[in-house]
């Protein structure tokens, strides 16, 4: 909305400090997340600029934290890089095996949300759906209810059956965590279905599988992949529930991140904030294409 | 007409070509779609059971529990032993309040003494521990000397400790000898039972609960408002700009979205300490001397200010969703009416974005009140919420029961915002992005 031109001078002076306004906001918003990159490459264990850094003095950055994500945990980390001592970083770098925890983890809860949580929204988005209404407050209530709250009825029941300190434990936690925004995304994708498509192929010969695979699927794709991505992310975030039902061994990157900033914060977790901001940067641009293809898909208006 | 006589059932039901009633098939039509739609559903609700249900009802169970004083679980052979028969018995047979007489008392010594056989004092030391401090040690310390006590039991017992005498104890062991309990709620109600049984507060300096879940909603309406303070213009500014540029914007609402909140955290700390970056800039900008450094983070103030930041998006989704809609043109007739800018402004804009308000400010409430990793994080003592109180007790103190109670009472308070935030704003239309 342009600046009209009959607009008092009062209003031209509000209309400017209105942006300034919403510029602070966003920078605001924004900051905090970028401020970790530039720090992350301090040569100095300090959380601020030094002078070198703001001199843009090459002396002043390193990767050294950097590294020490990879050497932090190896056996010998002093010796020469060659194979070996890659192998001895990928074996006992403590971050490096976080990361493979936090890895498997997330794939195998990703994979169970997906599937359990398209299959539910399918069948929430059906007219004849009895119960629709408590069934997805009540498939929806663990992005609801206080993580601790579910962390904490997971240590007793897991204590009491057995699964505590064990992956499976953790990953069909993490999966219930994440199936909300499968529902949510995949039932949005499934509100604009147009329905006809499938009487169609039905009315061509499709049988339902048939029809399901080669129509309903491509069209809600964009939807699932999306929840996918919101279910992996929310897996790889999450640190209340590993805290209080995973063992002492099964660290992940945001359990380390945790431990490290309670007990001494090392500038080594902002080299692993980077690299987490990076991977939410390619996150959300994987999403919003994915979006934007989808509302072509389905003609609805281009974003 | 006479083409109508010829047609046999005329006037029974409808039928369908194998002869069933329309109706009928019909409806069992109806009911294969229904079971249809609901297999669809039927294996995440299971799985959802399971891992969610469950361990929800597992925790409201715990917190009536009171077993630690009723029964002990052998490890080895997962068999529940009961524990003080006798003096449950006794309590169970006079009123509350009673003297304990010599049975009492004998009853008492041939439960320690049972208790340290099976190596369970301690448990029972700890469970009055919770309503009597420094007990624990006093269960274990006499359950050693009890296989040689001889009677008159009282005597011996009180040759032992003096404490035994003590009415508190004694109540408190009596309200232990039920298996199941509210007083769990009632501790996390700042409330306890005296000698008789009444209920009654507990003294000032002890009541903590009472007080936190009065921060926790305090602080929770707090960085509501703040979100709605933040979030509001910045909304406004994204509906009415065209697309092409408010998509663009959209990034830095949603990129804080995609970013794990721990990485959040850690920036609000790496920029608020004492001798981070704001409180440099502000040294070097001479707002502040050197000295004067602000304490910025460990505290309320780093609490509100990080869960601010970390919520927002969660109040700007709403808000643009209800503000892209709205047509311009009705501010555009309220101005030609002659309204002043800030009239149209009250009277017509902001009516028609009550619905997103409503919306985001009950989702970011809603997810205050149970916070836990910021808080836990910068808080320092005095930005802690209830939630960590619960973690606190889960971890460090170990009194399940009462954590259970207090992260129940939490619970209750969450469905009842979320049974509020159905019905005004209706799950359907909670969107991510």
């Amino acid at each position: 909305m342009a600046l009209p031109i009959y607009a008092t001078p009062l209003e031209r002076i509000w209309y400017y400090t209105f942006r300034v306004i919403c510029a602070l906001i966003f920078l605001f918003l924004i900051a905090p997340i970028l401020i970790v990159i530039p720090l992350s490459f301090n040569a100095e264990p300090y959380f601020t600029f030094t002078e070198k850094m703001l001199a843009l003095d090459p002396t002043g950055y390193s990767t050294r934290w950097y590294d020490l994500l990879l050497t932090f945990g190896m056996a010998q980390p002093d010796v020469v890089r060659d194979s070996s001592w890659w192998a001895d970083a990928w074996a006992n770098s403590a971050w490096i095996n976080a990361a493979k925890n936090s890895v498997i983890i997330g794939f195998f809860s990703t994979l169970l949300a997906t599937f359990l949580g398209t299959l539910a929204a399918l069948g929430l988005s059906r007219p004849e759906m009895p119960f629709r209404r408590v069934i997805m407050a009540v498939l929806i209530s663990p992005m609801i209810v206080p993580i601790i709250i579910t962390a904490t009825g997971l240590f007793f029941f897991y204590s009491a059956t057995g699964l505590a300190n064990s992956y499976i434990g953790i990953i069909m936690a993490h999966a219930t965590l994440g199936i909300p925004f499968v529902i949510i995304t995949v039932t949005a994708t499934l509100v604009g279905f147009d329905q006809t498509l499938t009487q169609a192929a039905a009315s061509l010969g499709a049988n339902p599988t048939t029809t399901f695979f080669r129509i309903t699927m491509p069209l809600i794709l964009p939807g699932v992949i999306s929840g996918a991505l919101f279910a992996f992310v929310t897996s790889f975030d999450e640190v209340v529930v590993v805290l209080f039902v995973a063992a002492h061994d099964q660290q992940t990157i945001p359990r380390q991140m945790w431990n490290g900033i309670r007990e001494q914060i090392s500038p080594a977790i902002l080299s692993v904030a980077t690299i987490l901001v990076i991977v939410s940067i390619a996150l959300l641009t994987t999403v919003e294409l994915l979006r934007r293809r989808s509302e072509r898909m389905r003609g609805l208006t281009p974003g | 007409m006479s083409d109508a006589s010829t047609v046999p059932d005329q006037t029974g039901p409808l039928k369908t070509a194998d002869g069933k009633p329309l109706k009928s098939a019909l409806a069992a039509a109806q009911a294969h779609r229904t079971r249809r739609a609901f297999y669809l559903v039927a294996p995440l609700l299971f799985f959802v059971l399971i891992t969610f249900l469950l361990p929800i009802g597992q925790m409201l169970t715990m917190s009536v529990n009171n077993s630690s004083f009723y029964s002990w679980l052998d490890r080895d052979t997962g068999e529940k032993i009961p524990l003080m028969v006798e003096l449950r018995e006794w309590f169970d047979e006079t009123p509350a309040g009673t003297e304990p007489d010599e049975a009492a008392y004998a009853a008492l010594v041939s439960g320690l003494v049972h208790a340290r056989d099976v190596k369970a004092a301690g448990q029972i030391g700890t469970r009055i521990n919770y309503d009597v401090s420094r007990t624990r040690s006093l269960f274990t310390k006499t359950a050693r000397k009890a296989p040689k006590m001889e009677p008159p039991y009282k005597e011996a017992l009180l040759d032992a400790d003096e404490d035994w005498a003590n009415p508190r104890l004694w109540g408190a062991m009596r309200n232990a000898s039920k298996a199941f309990t509210i007083d769990f709620y009632l501790s996390a109600l700042d409330r306890t039972r005296d000698d008789q049984g009444n209920i009654v507060k507990i003294d000032e300096e002890r009541a903590v609960y009472l007080l936190l879940f009065k921060r926790t909603l305090i602080m929770s309406a707090l960085i509501t408002f703040m979100t709605l303070l933040l979030g509001f213009p910045i909304a406004h500014l994204l509906a009415i700009l065209p697309l092409r540029h408010s998509n663009l914007l959209m990034i830095f609402v949603l990129l804080p979205f995609w970013t794990s909140l721990l990485v959040r955290t850690t920036s609000w700390i790496v920029l608020l300490q004492s001798q981070g970056v704001v409180n440099d800039l502000w040294v070097s900008l001479g707002i502040i001397s050197d000295e004067g450094r602000l304490q910025m983070i460990y505290n309320q103030t780093g609490t509100i200010i990080a869960m601010t930041h970390i919520l927002l998006p969660f109040m700007v989704l709403p808000l643009y969703s209800v503000m892209r809609p709205i047509d311009p043109s009705y501010v555009r007739a309220a101005r030609s009416l002659g309204a002043t800018s800030w009239t149209a402004f009250r009277r017509i804009y902001l009516p028609q974005t009550i619905p997103g308000i409503g919306a985001g400010g009950l989702l970011v409430f809603i997810l205050s009140v149970g916070y836990y990793i910021t808080p836990a994080l910068v808080g320092g003592s005095t930005g802690q919420l209830i939630s960590n109180l619960i973690a606190f007790h889960m971890q460090n103190s170990l009194n399940w029961s009462l954590a259970a109670a207090l992260a129940s009472l939490l619970l209750f308070c969450v469905l009842l915002l979320y049974w509020l935030y159905d019905r005004l704003v209706g799950i359907d239309n909670l969107k991510l992005g």
